[in-house]
């Protein structure tokens, strides 16, 4: 297999990388929406929403 | 004029024509917003859904993040087939182009240095997972209405021979899996430039079979991506009870960070 087929991305590898890659930007000209924190707080409800009985997969 | 600027990456100039049936963040196509010699693509996102509060309560919306996310995805990923772009992390908003530019002049060095770092470089993810133990699939497999009941252990010390012959085969499949993942990940890191590693997914939100047991992203120079996938693809029937997955090429989006300091 050289050719790797490009079917459709898992939505949970683009949010690794969309969520826990990229540049952040800090400071006063964003809207500082991007802090990493707040983001794995986004994330841990969306998977308690998910199922509720499921742990952080971010552990400690 | 009105509106906030939804960011998605920072490149150099490139001369090439981005890709024209792009969509973008909020059906706004992107657009090339140049200052000094770094180009911020952006597009022009309303308030009420990328204002602060908004953009909060919008994150915890699966619909949302998933439409968000792939149309981010599909712009930088339409920049990769052009230049090597900077991705920058999910929802990053500025209130106005000023507040781009000035952003552009305050990082550009880190900006240019991680340009340099990342020129001509393309993202691989590779996952391993640890399938389940194939014994106790089978056992799981067979139908509750067979006609034929599983067979019962004859007496409880049986049984507890049973499980414990079970508790030892699911030790060394972790053990084996733990052992071929770092080898992997030694092996693999050694031919990239750069290795980062995620933590392992959650199965409810992947749907992945099996224990995700390493989660990993390598920076790999284009023209060595063909060897690498080579060898990665080689190392799939190593090992039973284990799969590995191959994910890419992305954008730098694991590496685009300085090496691990904070851009204040």
């Amino acid at each position: 297999m050289t050719v790797v087929e490009r079917r459709e991305i898992a939505l949970v590898d683009l949010l690794d990388r969309l969520l826990a890659g990229g540049v952040v930007i800090t400071g006063d000209v964003t809207l500082r929406i991007a802090d990493v924190d707040l983001v794995r707080i986004d994330l841990n409800a969306l998977i308690s929403s998910v199922n509720r009985n499921v742990p952080s997969p971010f552990g400690d | 004029m009105t509106g906030l600027r939804y960011v998605y990456a920072v490149c150099r100039p490139f001369g090439a024509a981005l890709q024209s049936q792009l969509a973008g963040v909020a059906d706004d196509p992107p657009r090339l917003l140049p200052h000094g010699d770094l180009v911020a693509v952006v597009s022009h996102v309303p308030e009420a859904d990328f204002g602060e509060a908004a953009l909060r309560d919008h994150l915890e919306d699966l619909d949302w993040l998933t439409a968000t996310a792939r149309a981010h995805q599909q712009v930088v990923d339409a920049l990769t087939a052009v230049t090597t772009p900077l991705p920058l992390r999910l929802a990053t908003v500025f209130k106005d182009d000023s507040g781009v530019r000035v952003m552009l002049e305050e990082r550009e060095a880190a900006f240019r240095r991680t340009l340099d770092r990342l020129d001509g470089r393309v993202e691989w993810g590779v996952k391993v997972y640890v399938e389940a133990d194939p014994a106790q699939q089978a056992q799981s497999a067979r139908p509750a209405a067979s006609a034929e009941p599983a067979p019962k252990p004859a007496s409880g010390r049986d049984y507890l021979r049973q499980r414990r012959r079970q508790s030892r085969a699911n030790e060394d499949l972790w053990s084996r899996a733990e052992q071929f993942a770092t080898g992997l990940h030694a092996t693999l890191s050694d031919r990239a430039d750069g290795a980062r590693l995620h933590a392992p997914q959650n199965p409810r939100l992947s749907g992945a079979a099996g224990r995700n047991v390493l989660n990993a992203a390598y920076l790999v120079a284009r023209d060595a991506s063909e060897e690498f996938v080579e060898m990665v693809d080689r190392t799939k029937d190593d090992a039973p009870g284990i799969r590995v997955e191959l994910t890419g090429p992305w954008a730098a989006y694991s590496f685009a960070g300085e090496t691990e300091e904070e851009g204040s």
